[in-house]
């Protein structure tokens, strides 16, 4: 292969040295400036969480405020969601733990994500 | 009719015959090679999908080779593809010429040529690559960054060696422990060494959990290794869609030699993130995948015939490979030993070694040799931030040295 058709160009010890050093921190520059890139997208987003935190805790004090001021109004209680949640299931007859357990089988039938399915209720068929 | 001088032209059209003949020994040779690599890749298990596909693919061209010579009943003919990078010859740069008179592995090959299939297997990498601790823990990149070491190393190793500058780039980027990326870079720069480079680049990459715990014990002490780190943040959906298409942007913005293998790792990636292309993921992921990994077995090992295989290079690259690998790992723990210490013990150096690609053997070692310091040390996830960040490295670098040499 040392006669071979293809060989181009020959560096010298320092050109190749020089162009290894220069081609290991030209992929350092290059991720370093994507770790920035998503350093501000990922602060983007850790505030927007921050802030939806923010008023549902919001809104859940006003509740209690508002329960304290008028102990008789009858509010009802919404909890907030859980991370990737789409909403609340309504059970009928089932304790959590079986609901749960329904909901991680169907998931796993139909072989989707479980925060893909939105379940609307769960009822005991007796 | 004459039994004898019939059978004296049925043994002398043989491939049996061709024992006797002048070189036919170096195809007995590369026969026994692809029988040792048949046995790694089924009975060890040595990166099987694409082993048992390339060490089939030399026994078939060297069968040919026996067989056949260089004439049309070959399955692969050198000739065809010197004369396709020859500026002087008619057929320069002619694939048509190569459908004309090419076999099945020329055939094959084209789409190893004109870099098809390392994107394609890129895409594939992409669809079933979670990019989630890697954007939740951005600092991972440094280490993929850092994992490239090895790249450059072997680079200047390979010029000291007497390779030239596009043989060296392609020798170094075995160290980029990414298979698809060093097929795809050798082809456009040095494609008489693709042969010896892919076999080394996967044999290497199979052989990651022998090459890198004694360096990652050589170079941490107890205490580092039982460092147990901080569970990183949910990553929301929006953010893992996002992703892909800010990658993109940037990578090739800043390296446009990078397109084809940073677009395709990205468009996958989308295609797997975006929830409204499940069935393009899902074939990407599975049936292409599946079918880009033969032809690209078979093709990559169409290129070790005897003639070019067995040389001095092949063994200079073999070593220069190993030595690659070992500097990437190096060059990842030393950067995860200072993250250690600036984030006051926070970070376990142990997963800067998954920072050379090698997806997700290079985390699992990480995670095996945490687990064996410290038996509740759960480095897994922690590692496959820097294993991602060693992909778009390892890119990055391939990209660089595109650029430089093309």
């Amino acid at each position: 292969m040392s006669d071979n058709l293809y060989a181009l160009r020959e560096l010298s010890v320092g050109e190749a040295a020089g162009t290894a050093i220069f081609g290991y921190c030209v992929v350092f520059v290059g991720l370093v400036l994507l770790m920035i890139v998503l350093y501000c997208t990922g602060a983007y987003f850790k505030s927007k969480d921050a802030k939806a935190e923010a008023a549902a805790k919001a809104a859940l004090e006003n509740t209690a405020k508002e329960v304290e001021a008028n102990p008789l109004k009858v509010i009802p209680a919404e909890a907030p969601k859980a991370p990737g949640s789409a909403g609340h299931v309504k059970l009928h007859g089932v304790p959590d733990k079986e609901a749960a357990m329904i909901m991680a089988i169907v998931a796993d039938q139909m072989q989707k994500p479980i925060n893909e399915l939105h379940f609307i209720s769960i009822k005991e068929v007796k | 009719m004459n039994i004898v001088e019939t059978l004296e032209t049925l043994w002398e059209g043989s491939g049996f015959h061709s024992f006797l003949i002048e070189g036919g020994w170096k195809n007995l040779i590369m026969i026994f090679i692809s029988c040792i690599l048949l046995y790694l890749g089924i009975k060890k298990k040595f990166e099987p999908l694409l082993l048992v596909g390339i060490a089939f693919g030399c026994l078939l061209v060297n069968l040919s080779y026996f067989a056949a010579g260089d004439t049309s009943d070959a399955l692969y003919h050198m000739d065809l593809w010197d004369n396709f990078l020859n500026s002087e010859h008619p057929d320069y740069h002619s694939y048509g010429a190569i459908m004309a008179h090419g076999g099945l592995l020329d055939i094959l090959y084209i789409g190893v040529k004109a870099g098809v299939y390392p994107s394609l297997i890129f895409m594939g990498v992409g669809a079933m690559t979670d990019f989630g601790p890697l954007i939740s823990n951005p600092k991972s990149l440094l280490l993929g960054a850092a994992a490239q070491m090895g790249v450059f190393l072997a680079f200047f190793g390979a010029v000291c060696l007497g390779f030239s500058g596009e043989q060296a780039a392609s020798i170094g980027i075995i160290g980029g422990a990414d298979g698809p990326t060093a097929i795809f870079l050798t082809t456009r720069l040095a494609p008489e060494l693709l042969g010896p480079i892919a076999i080394a680049a996967y044999s290497y990459m199979a052989l990651i959990p022998m090459i890198q715990p004694p360096l990652m014990r050589l170079l941490t002490t107890q205490k580092e290794r039982e460092v147990k780190m901080e569970q990183n943040r949910t990553v929301s959906k929006t953010e893992k869609i996002i992703f892909p298409i800010i990658v993109a942007m940037f990578v090739i913005l800043l390296l446009p030699s990078t397109a084809p293998l940073i677009g395709c790792l990205m468009l996958g990636n989308l295609w797997r993130e975006c929830g409204v292309t499940e069935r393009l993921s899902d074939t990407v992921q599975n049936a292409l995948m599946n079918i880009v990994t033969v032809f690209l077995g078979i093709s990559v090992g169409a290129t070790t015939a005897a003639d070019r295989f067995l040389s001095l290079e092949t063994i200079k690259i073999v070593f220069l490979g190993l030595a690659a690998f070992c500097f990437s790992t190096v060059g990842g723990l030393l950067v995860g030993k200072i993250m250690y210490k600036l984030s006051g013990g926070k970070i376990n150096p142990l997963i800067g070694s998954a920072g050379v690609s090698a997806v997700p053997m290079a985390a699992r070692v990480s995670q095996m040799e945490g687990q064996k310091a410290n038996p509740s040390n759960f480095l897994l996830m922690h590692a496959m931030g820097p294993n991602v960040a060693g992909v778009i490295g390892s890119a990055i670098a391939a990209g660089f040295l595109l650029a430089v040499f093309k």
